[in-house]
């Protein structure tokens, strides 16, 4: 019964700070241009989320003929159902979590992996050139940026005692987080974890300047809402596992409660990632690629090898 | 590498900078007294209409949005019978106010004039006459014209002789 609560509790709270992410990012991106941002309808423009909702419901939601109907619209559902599986795993506070899983971290790896299937088969069933690059460069992308993206955490499982249980990482953290001996593996997860759910600037599956609108090119209506909504589902979960995983996830000073410091330090992240994309401009594809196989890959490996030594010396 | 943590710090410090995006409705933008935007029609100090309806505005007029028909009162003097200037192609140019030779047409910097309906954007002439005489107070076209109409003769204008009549010149 309580796990019931928990499960519609979780899915309520993801599904509305996706939706409410669309009015941050619009205004935090208006607020770092000069601009002012969304703020006509509703008081401060909060009722901008409810319009756009409303208008993406009523558009006209178009297959092309052309296209490979039973995948194009199998696609857009399974980026969101991987990352909703993932948030499942998310420790928001003790006790307020779904599962706790001793191998959540797996999981959580191997969900976001999945979440490219849904580029992939999205590309392939447009049977759109643009669509279809877009789709390949977002598996390139994902290859590449998965092994390191996995590597960069075994550094925090180590120092937490070997555990890939969330809540149990989160525990370990009570001394010190985990950001100030791990700061290489946050800055490369950081940068893994903003590839991974392609966002600016490593939206190279998307990259409206060269390729229209990349893998979701024909799509329209709420399908393509499910991809707009899966992106910021995205967000939102790659900035709560970085809090999870690098800045002791609900622990804070007992003055406010844990659920309100998880969310205020996932919230800072989702602001950062906002402030990536107004600042950053989109990298060329294989200096991308490059950067993550040359670079990346043997820092992490570094960071894997000088942690597990500073371990053992220890004893 | 320095210089994109430097540039995402620039980014970041733009949150304080002022606002480009003006708050149009609420606060109105500063518009200059030679502002080129909706067209009107003004009178004369004595209060009758300017216009003479010589089509010089119509000619000039580089979308062809004003149409006129010019006609005649009893005492000679011309004007307008419909004067229709069509909104939705009207691009503010300013041309018809060059080409008036009466300071009849001119353009005002009112500019707020949207429509929900595009035939609502015709403005016929009493939508365009207006019961001032716009930027020229005292000019008057057939007090400085030497054109007789009723109630002027010739040589009763501005600046002007009695005509003379040149038979009597060798006299």
């Amino acid at each position: 019964m309580a796990i019931g609560f928990i499960i519609v509790g979780v899915l309520l709270l993801v599904v509305t700070i996706a939706a409410a992410n669309i009015y941050i990012e619009r205004r935090l991106l208006s607020l770092w241009q000069d601009r002012r941002g969304p703020n006509r309808a509703g008081p401060f423009g909060f009722l901008q989320v409810p319009a756009d909702m409303i208008k993406i419901f009523l558009k006209e939601d178009w297959i092309p003929p052309f296209a490979d109907k039973a995948v194009f619209v199998l696609a857009p559902t399974i980026v969101m159902l991987s990352i909703l599986f993932s948030f499942a795993l998310v420790p928001f506070a003790p006790g307020f979590q779904v599962v706790d899983s001793n191998i959540a971290l797996l999981f959580f790896l191997a969900n976001s992996s999945l979440a490219v299937y849904s580029i992939v088969l999205s590309g392939w069933a447009s049977n759109n050139k643009y669509a279809m690059i877009g789709a390949m460069r977002g598996t390139a992308q994902m290859i590449s940026y998965e092994v390191f993206m996995g590597l960069s955490l075994m550094g925090v499982v180590m120092i937490s005692g070997g555990t890939f249980s969330l809540r149990e990482i989160v525990e370990a953290q009570r001394g010190m987080w985990n950001v100030v001996p791990q700061f290489v593996g946050f800055c490369i997860f950081m940068i893994a974890a903003v590839a991974e759910s392609h966002r600016a600037p490593f939206d190279l599956p998307e990259s409206e300047g060269e390729l229209v609108a990349g893998f979701h090119t024909e799509y329209s209506g709420i399908k393509f809402g499910m991809f707009f909504v899966g992106e910021y589902l995205g967000i939102t979960l790659i900035s709560a596992m970085i809090v999870t995983l690098f800045f002791g996830g609900w622990l804070g000073p007992a003055f406010l409660p844990p659920f309100f410091w998880f969310m205020l330090k996932t919230f800072a992240f989702i602001a950062f990632i906002i402030l990536l994309r107004a600042a950053l401009p989109r990298p060329r594809y294989d200096q991308f690629l490059g950067v993550g196989w040359k670079i990346l890959l043997p820092l992490t490996l570094l960071n894997v090898l000088i942690t597990a030594g500073i371990l053992l010396a220890r004893g | 590498m320095l210089s994109i943590l430097r540039s995402i710090w620039i980014t970041f410090t733009h949150a304080f900078r002022k606002r480009e995006t003006r708050d149009y409705p609420e606060k109105a933008p500063f518009l200059p007294a030679r502002y080129r935007a909706r067209i009107i029609l003004t009178r004369d100090p004595e209060g009758k209409e300017r216009c003479v309806a010589c089509n010089l505005c119509a000619v000039a007029c580089p979308t062809d949005c004003i149409s006129l028909q010019a006609t005649e009162d009893e005492t000679g003097r011309r004007y307008p019978e419909f004067f229709r200037i069509n909104f939705s192609r009207c691009i503010f140019c300013g041309y018809c106010e060059d080409a008036c030779p009466t300071n009849a047409i001119q353009l005002t910097p009112d500019f707020e004039m949207a429509e929900y309906y595009r035939k609502n954007l015709v403005y016929e002439k009493e939508n365009l006459l207006i019961s001032g005489p716009g930027k020229y107070h005292d000019y008057n076209f057939y007090k400085n014209a030497g054109i007789e109409i009723g109630g002027k003769k010739k040589g009763e204008g501005l600046n002007e002789e009695p005509p003379i009549d040149v038979r009597d010149l060798m006299n």
